[in-house]
């Protein structure tokens, strides 16, 4: 049983957790990640690690409430518990002097992006950070990326706050400004990562994307989570999260992920007909789109 | 007491059939298919064995449970004694009386098995210790007075529980370390209900609780601890790692990234560790298939196969396999469910293709095979038959291949030596020890996937190296 400390809403669907796990504060690092089960009859989730703190015995993360088990979730309230917590698992970001990197996060992606930038920029990179969402309310942990990274750009897809466009108009400006570019790391959803490789790959700009595919056991049993990388299999529990972009299949990963729409939807409608909820939803599709 | 028969005529009696839910009924539930003995049944049975002086069944079983001793009790209908005999080398009895592939262990080496049907060691074993489970307080044999040392065991599956249940019979301080939410590794999240009941688990884990075994869930060593950490600053004097088998192998054919794809391993632990059959009570979904096309013949294939077609809303479940009914891997009595069941079995047939539509699974392309002189393996060797290629039409492909092994641990330990298949290498077979002062392996992770009762058997050995190496510290 895990103890939930805090948990307060950060944009209309982005809750923010702080969990009392203090093995598993002890050694997470950024770019890795836990898996949760809420109670006896839930699924296992992969959940990004924001933040930990080994010595308050505390981890951070942040979820967005779309699904039954997430939207479950945010009606969880400080001193609430959650019944099984496994991690950190999957391999920890690679936190060396690259130079300059560039961050990209997008919408809800940017609580993921957030430890790895910190980090990078504790090494001595410079570290350029670009923050792309739909609308402003969905521009998440602003301030945080500020402090965490050497420069900040913002974008929104309808201007309402920051640059109007895509955070891929932003890198491709810097990169047709020859701004030198060590390395580019991009979370958020798989259309914008795909976006990302395709853009830097004719220039050679080692490019990663972390991958969240649909997990079971996380540990290297079950096989879920395969992911094509170079033509090859790989696993995202085991040989991931974060891959080679440029050599992803962001194709048939999508087509994966859409795998349980119809059974996440009849979850979510029949959880929210049971307990009368009237949250504020974003369909399946906007996440995977 | 019965007459005692001459051994002739115990030859001629026929074995004793066990009752099993009608096949047509049992296909579209969930319940035990094999229903256990009677009593009366049981000492019927028992009465088969002529009590060997020398019993060639004990040298059979990888855990050598004193066979005849525990069956003369059941003739004498004092079944709770018999149970304390198996229990004496044998900390699951009523999980290896189900899943123990006698026929080629025990029942394989019985004397009236020469001219006869050899007696039904399994279906014996099964009854004692359910017999003691619903009939009596379960019994906790004496505990020796403890050592005051520490021992890890690492995966609570068949090899860790087996160490962990005998290192605590020798009065060491046993914790168990396990990956996911529930212990019990393939008898939990692999070996269907019909199979083995998780109920029937759940109190063989009960009682090695008893004996002061202490299992910690969702504990990932080699992420949350390393070896270095258990037997540094957590003060453990040795370590077992029974982590079992990892990843699943792929076909590497095209189609196998379509939707509808499944290892046998995702199969299974959606159904038996999720409870995705019972979605949306529970919240793991398993997608509405009408149709399944299982690849490979194994006890796992078969056990993907007669699970697929428990399912709601499926209408027919294929088994596709290399090579004949003769060869496959999986035990008798589960080929002869399954086909009373109604799995219908392709032999002879390889995978080439998997098609798709929308994304999703339509149509599994095979080819078609012929057998040839025996490979390394001891098996008839298959070859492709040319332009013999062939359509099924399918909706959902389950790949049941083995897996390899599971990295976790050993990337966590470079001075833990592994094969080119990343197994653990053992530095002493003889008590399982490996390359790491202290640190004992057996069961999966060592020999590449195998059975439940063999990775038992290997935590055993390992336990009593374990002990010998603690006492000697």
């Amino acid at each position: 049983m895990f103890k939930i400390l805090k948990n307060t809403q950060l944009a209309p669907q982005v809750f923010h957790y702080l969990l009392h796990a203090p093995d598993i504060a002890k050694k997470a690092l950024p770019g890795q990640f836990v898996i949760i089960r809420l109670d006896e009859t839930g699924e296992r989730i992969p959940i990004t690690i924001s933040d930990s703190d080994p010595i308050q015995g505390t981890l951070t993360f942040y979820v967005q409430a779309v699904g039954k088990t997430s939207l479950e979730m945010s009606h969880l309230k400080a001193g609430d518990f959650i019944l099984d917590v496994v991690g950190p698992l999957g391999n920890p970001s690679q936190i060396d002097l690259f130079g300059t990197v560039v961050l990209i996060g997008g919408g809800f992606g940017i609580a993921a992006i957030h430890p790895i930038a910190r980090a990078l920029t504790q090494a001595g990179n410079k570290t350029i950070s670009i923050l792309g969402a739909r609308t402003e309310e969905l521009v998440i942990l602003e301030n945080e990326m500020i402090t965490a990274s050497t420069s900040v750009h913002v974008v929104t897809d309808d201007g309402s706050h920051g640059t109007k466009g895509l955070v891929t108009d932003i890198l491709k400006k810097m990169i047709e400004k020859k701004e030198p570019i060590d390395r580019v790391i991009a979370i958020g959803p798989l259309v914008m990562m795909k976006a990302v490789t395709n853009l830097t790959r004719p220039y050679n700009i080692p490019t990663l994307v972390s991958m969240n595919p649909i997990m079971i056991d996380g540990t290297g049993m079950c096989g879920a989570c395969r992911v094509t990388v170079g033509g090859e299999m790989k696993f995202a529990c085991v040989d991931g999260p974060e891959f080679d972009g440029h050599a992803v299949d962001f194709e048939g990963l999508l087509n994966r992920l859409k795998t349980y729409i119809s059974e996440e939807t009849e979850a979510k409608e029949k959880y929210l007909k049971d307990t009368g909820g009237k949250c504020r939803i974003v369909k399946v599709s906007q996440i995977y789109g | 007491m019965a007459e005692i028969k001459k051994d002739s005529q115990r030859n001629k009696t026929p074995r004793t059939p066990a009752p099993e839910q009608n096949p047509d009924v049992r296909k579209k539930n969930f319940q035990e298919v094999s229903l256990g003995y009677t009593p009366a049944m049981a000492q019927l049975e028992a009465s088969r064995c002529i009590q060997c002086k020398k019993p060639k069944c004990v040298i059979g079983c990888p855990v050598r449970v004193a066979i005849p001793d525990f069956i003369k009790q059941v003739a004498e209908g004092d079944f709770l004694e018999a149970a304390r005999i198996i229990k004496e080398s044998n900390a699951l009895p009523s999980v290896t009386g189900r899943v123990c592939p006698q026929e080629d262990q025990c029942e394989k080496h019985c004397v009236i098995g020469i001219k006869g049907e050899p007696l039904a060691i399994g279906k014996l074993e099964r009854f004692v210790a359910d017999y003691e489970r619903i009939h009596s307080e379960v019994k906790i044999i004496e505990l020796p007075p403890p050592t005051g040392k520490k021992i890890a065991i690492i995966g609570a599956g068949p090899a860790g529980l087996a160490a962990a249940g005998d290192l605590a019979k020798l009065g060491h301080e046993v914790v168990i370390f396990e990956a996911l939410h529930k212990p019990g590794g393939v008898l939990f999240y692999g070996i269907p209900e019909f199979r083995l009941p998780k109920e029937i688990l759940e109190a063989e884990l009960d009682y090695l609780k008893r004996l002061g075994i202490e299992i910690k869930v969702n504990y990932v060593i080699g992420k949350i601890k390393t070896l270095d950490e258990l037997m540094g600053e957590d003060g453990f004097n040795a370590i077992f790692i029974g982590t079992g088998a990892g990843l699943p192998y792929f076909l590497d054919i095209p189609g196998e990234n379509l939707n509808g794809v499944y290892s046998a391993n995702e199969f299974l632990t959606r159904i038996n560790l999720m409870h995705a059959w019972e979605f949306p009570v529970f919240d793991t979904p398993i997608h509405h298939h009408k149709v399944f096309a299982v690849i490979g013949g194994g006890n796992t294939a078969l056990d993907a196969a007669r699970t697929a077609l428990r399912l709601p809303t499926t209408e027919k479940v294929m088994l596709i396999y290399r090579r004949s009914r003769d060869e496959l891997p999986a035990r008798l009595e589960e080929v002869e469910h399954a086909e009373a069941e109604g799995i219908e079995f392709h032999y002879l047939a390889s995978p080439v293709d998997i098609k798709g539509a929308n994304g999703w699974v339509s149509e599994i392309v095979c080819q078609k095979m012929e057998l040839v002189e025996p490979d390394a393996s001891g098996r008839k060797h298959p070859r492709p038959v040319e332009n013999s290629a062939f359509h099924l039409k399918t909706d959902a492909v389950i790949i049941a291949l083995g897996s390899g092994v599971n990295p976790l641990i050993a990337k966590s330990a470079s001075d833990l030596q592994t094969d080119s298949h990343g197994h653990i290498e053992l530095a002493d077979p003889d008590i399982n020890l490996t390359s790491r002062p202290g640190v004992f392996a057996g069961g999966d992770i060592v020999t590449g996937a195998a059975t439940v009762i063999s990775a038992m058997g290997a935590g055993k050995k390992a336990a009593h190296g374990i002990h010998n190496y603690v006492m000697s510290l």
